[in-house]
């Protein structure tokens, strides 16, 4: 049957419209706006390549750069570690089915509904170092020499943001891993079993091979999420991202130098439309990364 | 012949799950607990039980005008830019599915990339442009960016739904003389239902939840969304906490009541959109 052309693009053109104004034009265009200099009134001022030399080699904007990505990198391994591999031990032991594991699985998603400025609230009163729970119940199980302020020392307060985000957000990869080990055919472990293998080898030789691109959508959205935060970091440390910039992120000095003018700064557009350039730069790896998986997945199921 | 050793292995399961679902709940719980407390019980007994309940926090947060304010703005941005990506994208993903060539596959494509990309990216020129549009401070130019934000996981999740839909049934349609702008809201829009509930709910959360938009682009206290009132609060009272805890157990009542209504939905959006099938 012959559809018609105008049809096409009559249903297309709304979506196309708000889609390309809203989301690429902005995206696109911000990398453009790092070749001027403003501060976000007044004129624009074409200045070439001379924020990226102000953001790469001027102090203190490339200590500030420096450090961001390296707590973006740090913030994202501790989230692999505790919040994926964590997801991954509940996926597998949730899928023993047992009775009440349906009611259990509803409750560890349960947090990922909630506003993460709400959970960045809560868990700082957790850490709160005079009444929060967490101190309380250290000295409570007799450990008072571990007791201290979690967000305000600068080695634990990166990874106790982490925790928290952890705790927010293991439910997410947890739904996933589910659903990908559901997918597995029940033969490849009975064939394991067969070859004599254990728990540890069907886990090893079967589940990993069979979930494979599974961890990797998994990671690649964590690595996409983690170098856009802002608000857990926000809720928790404020835009300074303290203490000393130890919790600072892309997202938080993204922030503080575009819109610095609301935290006591003066603000500097063009240097924080480079900041975000290099975000692009970094999270645009891990977007095409994920476009590939997924035209991958499309040949090999042929939808 | 290994019973005994699989219903061991499954007390250790069960145990560490029981444990891990504890401390999910526990802040949870710990919050509820501490809206009921007065200030001065707070900050004696943190981690008691209420030794009397009280309710004044929540009373005098929905006596607070500004509260009532923004979350009908709140309730205002989410409705309106649900209706309007999910109308758009309906059309468009009928498009995307029933027509072929290299076109429409670049558009899939093109359209599938927004699933990942942060919008937030794109912030410092959105502002440029809202400000050359005169549309800073203005909750309508918050729904335009949800909607631009919504399309993508609704087009991936309705196109699906397109596709297990014979052609041949709007072709009969054709024939009986249905145009496709009569045909879409008659015949498939009832079909599409469970999708269409999936993708409202999915959508939902990231939008009501959002606090980045209203911080960068919403100063006028009357445009204020619920969210951005939520967060204000808790800096502004950091010394009343039997009315910081009310207002932070309300808002998280408000995502997870939402959550028991449309769990499976929302299961189901998320692992569609990470997995395929």
């Amino acid at each position: 049957m012959k559809r018609s052309k105008t049809a096409f693009w009559i249903f297309v053109i709304p979506s196309l419209v708000i889609y390309v104004t809203f989301m690429l034009v902005p995206l696109v265009a911000s990398l453009g706006l790092s070749f001027f200099e403003w501060t976000g009134y007044g004129a624009k001022k074409f200045v070439g390549f001379s924020n990226y030399i102000k953001l790469f080699t001027e102090e203190p904007n490339n200590q500030r750069l420096g450090n961001a990505l390296k707590n973006n990198a740090y913030f994202f391994v501790i989230t692999m570690l505790i919040q994926n591999v964590l997801a991954l031990v509940l996926a597998v032991f949730l899928q023993k089915g047992l009775r009440g594991f349906k009611t259990l699985r509803t409750i560890f998603f349960a947090p990922c509904t909630v506003s993460v400025i709400i959970v960045g609230f809560l868990w700082t009163l957790i850490y709160n170092p005079i009444w929060g729970p967490l101190n309380n119940i250290l000295a409570g199980i007799g450990l008072e020499k571990l007791q201290m302020a979690w967000l305000g020392n600068k080695a634990t307060a990166l990874p106790a943001i982490a925790v928290a985000n952890a705790w927010q957000y293991s439910g997410i990869p947890m739904m996933l891993f589910v659903a990908g080990l559901n997918a597995i055919p029940n033969e490849l472990y009975e064939a394991c079993a067969v070859d004599g293998g254990n728990e540890w080898h069907k886990f090893r030789h079967v589940t990993i091979p069979s979930i494979k691109s599974v961890i990797l959508i998994v990671s690649t959205m964590t690595f996409v999420g983690n170098f856009s935060s802002f608000e857990i970091i926000y809720a928790m440390e404020g835009t300074l991202a303290g203490p000393n910039y130890a919790t600072d992120v892309m997202g938080t000095l993204f922030y503080r130098t575009a819109f610095g003018a609301r935290t006591g700064s003066p603000a500097d557009m063009g240097l924080g439309a480079t900041i975000a350039a290099v975000m692009s730069v970094v999270i645009g790896v891990g977007v095409l990364f994920w476009l590939r998986l997924y035209i991958k997945q499309d040949d090999t199921k042929g939808s | 012949m290994a019973r005994k050793k699989i219903s061991l292995s499954n007390i250790i399961i069960t145990t560490f799950l029981l444990v891990y679902s504890a401390y999910v709940i526990y802040p949870l719980f710990l919050m509820v607990m501490t809206s009921l407390k007065p200030t001065m019980e707070i900050m004696k007994n943190p981690l008691a039980l209420p030794t009397k309940p009280i309710f004044t926090g929540f009373i005098r947060i929905f006596r607070d005008a500004n509260f009532l304010l923004y979350l009908k703005n709140s309730v205002f941005v989410t409705v309106l830019a649900l209706t309007f990506s999910l109308t758009s994208s309906i059309f468009l993903s009928y498009a995307l599915a029933r027509y072929d060539g290299k076109t429409v596959n670049r558009l899939y494509f093109l359209f599938l990339a927004g699933m990942i990309i942060p919008i937030r990216l794109g912030v410092l020129f959105l502002n440029v442009m809202l400000n050359a549009l005169g549309m800073l401070d203005s909750l309508f130019s918050l729904v335009l960016i949800y909607t631009a934000m919504s399309i993508p996981f609704s087009m991936y999740i309705l196109t699906g739904y397109f596709r297990m839909i014979p052609r041949e049934m709007d072709e009969a349609a054709f024939i009986d003389g249905c145009s496709s702008f009569q045909m879409i809201p008659k015949m498939i829009v009832p079909l599409l239902k469970p999708a269409i509930a999936t993708v409202a709910i999915y959508n939902f959360l990231p939008i009501w939840n959002d606090v980045y938009f209203p911080l960068i682009f919403i100063f006028d206290s009357s445009k204020k969304t619920f969210m951005q009132y939520v967060t204000l609060f808790f800096g502004q009272y950091q010394t009343d906490w039997n009315l910081v805890f009310a207002a932070l157990t309300f808002a998280t009542l408000v995502s997870l009541g939402f959550y028991a209504i449309g769990s499976k939905q929302l299961v189901q959006g998320l692992t569609a959109g990470a997995l395929k099938g």
